[in-house]
């Protein structure tokens, strides 16, 4: 067993998933012989051949809308955009028909089509490289929205999200696909779609995040362990559906939450648990939630870029004015 | 019987060969023998080019961030942008900067863009082109979208967009065809085949045997040029620019040249492509192409050639220094990220712009 990054998890789920079923195909740009800009598909073309692994034309509507086809047909597509701000036009075929595929067709046809992208800011990446675009595609009835946040969770959920017979919008947070090594048994075992995962059990506050800003969650839960408040930690991994059951569960016990998102606040996943725990949980809250966004501008360029999402500090402080009302 | 409802031909256009030899016994443009004018362009192409190495050099050395070359691609770029008139309009992808230098585009401004400050983007010197654009070919349609403007208001100019041969995949090119055939608008859209889009070679775009025929296609008359061949570039922008301006609608021009750097700064192409292919490239390249001719016509000679370099490695020093002065002595408050969002900031953002200037800096320091 290796340590691995999350990176290399995911070339480990796709390697592993295009083994074990036939049908699974893996298209994108640059994704054969040059193994994917971030080398996410480095070595997969050669390992299976130019009918498993495609390096497509430069056209998104094309990638999405043949993975539509190619899904309704039987096989597996795990499409690769090369980076969020190219999704954009693939909008179009998510919305209007890999998400209502199964429910126009009364369960006729299905789409169980993947498409993963790089996600977030943070790596001096050029423009429209490093949105968060989660909301945007949550908001979409009938299709799953994942985001793993270690190389453990990238290789269970990509698995589980492949093997799914469902559409999934696959959110790779790039800041953090070299950021930690993690022992990584490559058995073919998949993590639940659907559920959080609880990282830190804690009784004071639970803070609640996903993606690259569990890094400076995690930074934040040890500043406020140090100051002696018990925190939980909850990483929702998958952002549709979400699992309110266990943020309920933990607030229940804590009465105080704070919820760290990078995408923008307006309409974010933030607000969607923020209303869950109003709706369900509001008997059990010692105090108002709190949410830490990333601010409803333009995403900047890259020397303004950490100026625009949470900081470590901006999330302390705002569990501080949560630990405060009494 | 089947008889022929249509017919199509593509023609290729190329008056200087790789030697910088004018090529004979077909009618030469008059600018072939246009010297003034070349060495002009000459002069803009290397400057280009000097600009090109500089901005590489600044991000091998972390002063920038991720970057576009433009090496090879000078006597294209530097056609579509002296063709030109000022009041014409250009919808950029993102490596165009030698037709951007000959718009009024700055030095400074590509660098700025480049390293991570938004200033680079509000052209002093071009106040209605459009910014680089990165989504792949939608700046087709912004260009024709310019053109129907221009049309409606009976305005004598045109709008220019450039993409490349992976872009012509998408549907945003094609739709520009349509639309500049629809409307017959004042649209030039430019090819810049260079052969790759980032590791995926022409060849794999599709098997047409050209891209301009996609304009064929779409109504429009569409042809083929030596994209290294500055005479050729500037002598079918003109002919498409002025058609258009005359009001007989879009046109295309495919430019054949090569990728001779990597993609960006972010991309090793030597994982994808045999250098072999490159040196080929070299071979032809467009720079030395027109030098040689200009020398051999007595236009241009060593001495020249090395203070034009001399300057140029000045000028190019010089908006490098300025670059690094503004990021470092004026950088842009964190409030910049709000006060260009509307043209009144609405009450909820004042509120996050007030806690972004609170939290400045806060970031990153773990």
């Amino acid at each position: 067993m290796a340590a691995i990054t999350l990176i290399e998890g995911v070339t480990l789920a796709l390697a592993r998933a295009l083994e074990e079923d036939p049908g699974v195909i893996v298209l994108g740009e640059d994704v054969g012989v040059n193994g994917g800009v971030f080398r996410a598909t480095a070595g997969l073309q050669q390992r299976f051949g130019e009918q498993r692994v495609l390096d497509t034309p430069l056209a998104e509507v094309m990638i999405a809308g043949m993975s539509v086809g190619m899904a309704a047909q039987g096989l597996k597509p795990v499409a690769e955009a090369q980076f969020c701000g190219f999704t954009m036009p693939m909008v179009d075929h998510l919305m209007c028909h890999a998400g209502r595929m199964r429910n126009r067709t009364r369960g006729r046809l299905s789409c169980p089509m993947v498409l993963r992208f790089p996600t977030g800011g943070g790596i001096h990446a050029p423009e429209h490289h490093s949105e968060s675009p989660e909301a945007l595609f949550a908001h979409m009835p009938g299709i799953r929205v994942v985001m793993p946040s270690s190389p453990g969770r990238a290789y269970g959920l990509l698995l589980a999200a492949i093997r799914d017979p469902d559409p999934v919008v696959f959110m790779e947070p790039k800041r953090i696909y070299r950021w930690q090594k993690e022992e990584v048994e490559d058995n073919g075992e998949e993590l639940p779609l659907d559920v959080c995962f609880t990282l830190r059990d804690g009784s004071d506050i639970t803070l609640v995040t996903w993606g690259a800003m569990i890094k400076e969650t995690l930074q934040a839960a040890d500043q406020l362990e140090s100051e002696g408040v018990s925190v939980e930690l909850i990483d929702v991994a998958t952002l549709s559906p979400l699992d309110m059951e266990t943020i309920l569960e933990s607030v229940s016990r804590t009465g105080r939450c704070v919820i760290i998102q990078e995408a923008p606040r307006h309409c974010g996943v933030a607000g969607e648990i923020a209303a869950g725990l109003a709706d369900a949980g509001i008997w059990n809250l010692l105090a108002p939630v709190k949410r830490v966004c990333g601010y409803d501008t333009v995403m900047p360029l890259y020397r303004n870029e950490l100026n625009y999402m949470p900081s470590v500090r901006r999330i302390v402080d705002a569990a501080h004015q949560v630990l405060e009302v009494s | 019987m089947a008889r022929t409802v249509a017919a199509f031909k593509v023609d290729y256009f190329q008056f200087l060969n790789p030697d910088g030899q004018l090529i004979e016994g077909q009618q030469l443009p008059a600018l072939a023998r246009d010297f003034e004018r070349l060495v002009t362009m000459y002069r803009q192409m290397v400057r280009t080019r000097v600009f090109d190495k500089k901005a590489i050099a600044l991000q091998r050395t972390g002063k920038l961030g991720t970057y576009a070359s433009c090496l090879g691609h000078e006597a294209s770029h530097v056609a579509i942008g002296s063709a030109m008139r000022p009041e014409d309009c250009f919808a950029p992808m993102y490596r165009e900067y030698g037709v951007q230098f000959c718009r009024g585009v700055t030095l400074t401004d590509v660098l700025l863009y480049w390293g991570g400050d938004e200033r680079g983007s509000d052209y002093a010197h071009a106040p209605h082109d459009f910014a680089w654009s990165v989504p792949i070919a939608t700046q087709c349609l912004h260009a024709a979208g310019a053109a129907l403007a221009y049309k409606l208001r009976n305005e004598p100019r045109v709008a220019v967009s450039v993409v490349g041969d992976g872009g012509s995949s998408k549907g945003d090119f094609l739709e520009a065809i349509n639309a500049g055939s629809a409307w017959k608008l004042p649209l030039v859209l430019v090819i810049v085949n260079n052969q790759w889009a980032i590791s995926v070679p022409r060849s794999r775009q599709n098997t047409a045997a050209t891209l301009a025929q996609k304009g064929i296609a779409g109504g429009l008359p569409s042809i083929q040029v030596d994209g290294n061949d500055l005479i050729a570039c500037l002598w079918a922008m003109e002919k498409a620019i002025e058609a258009a301006r005359k009001g007989h609608g879009s046109f295309v021009v495919e430019m054949l040249t090569y990728r001779i750097s990597d993609h960006t700064t972010a991309d090793d192409a030597r994982r994808y492509r045999p250098n072999e292919e490159v040196e080929e490239a070299w071979a032809k390249e467009p720079v030395a192409r027109l030098r040689s001719y200009l020398m051999d016509q007595g236009a241009w000679d060593e001495g020249q050639e090395q203070a034009l370099l001399a300057e140029c490695t000045a000028e190019v020093q010089q908006a490098a220094d300025e670059y690094l002065d503004i990021v470092t002595n004026d950088p842009q408050p964190v409030t910049t990220m709000f006060d260009f969002m509307f043209a009144e900031l609405p009450h909820d953002l004042a509120e996050q712009r007030a806690q972004a200037e609170h939290y400045q800096d806060t970031g990153g320091q773990h």
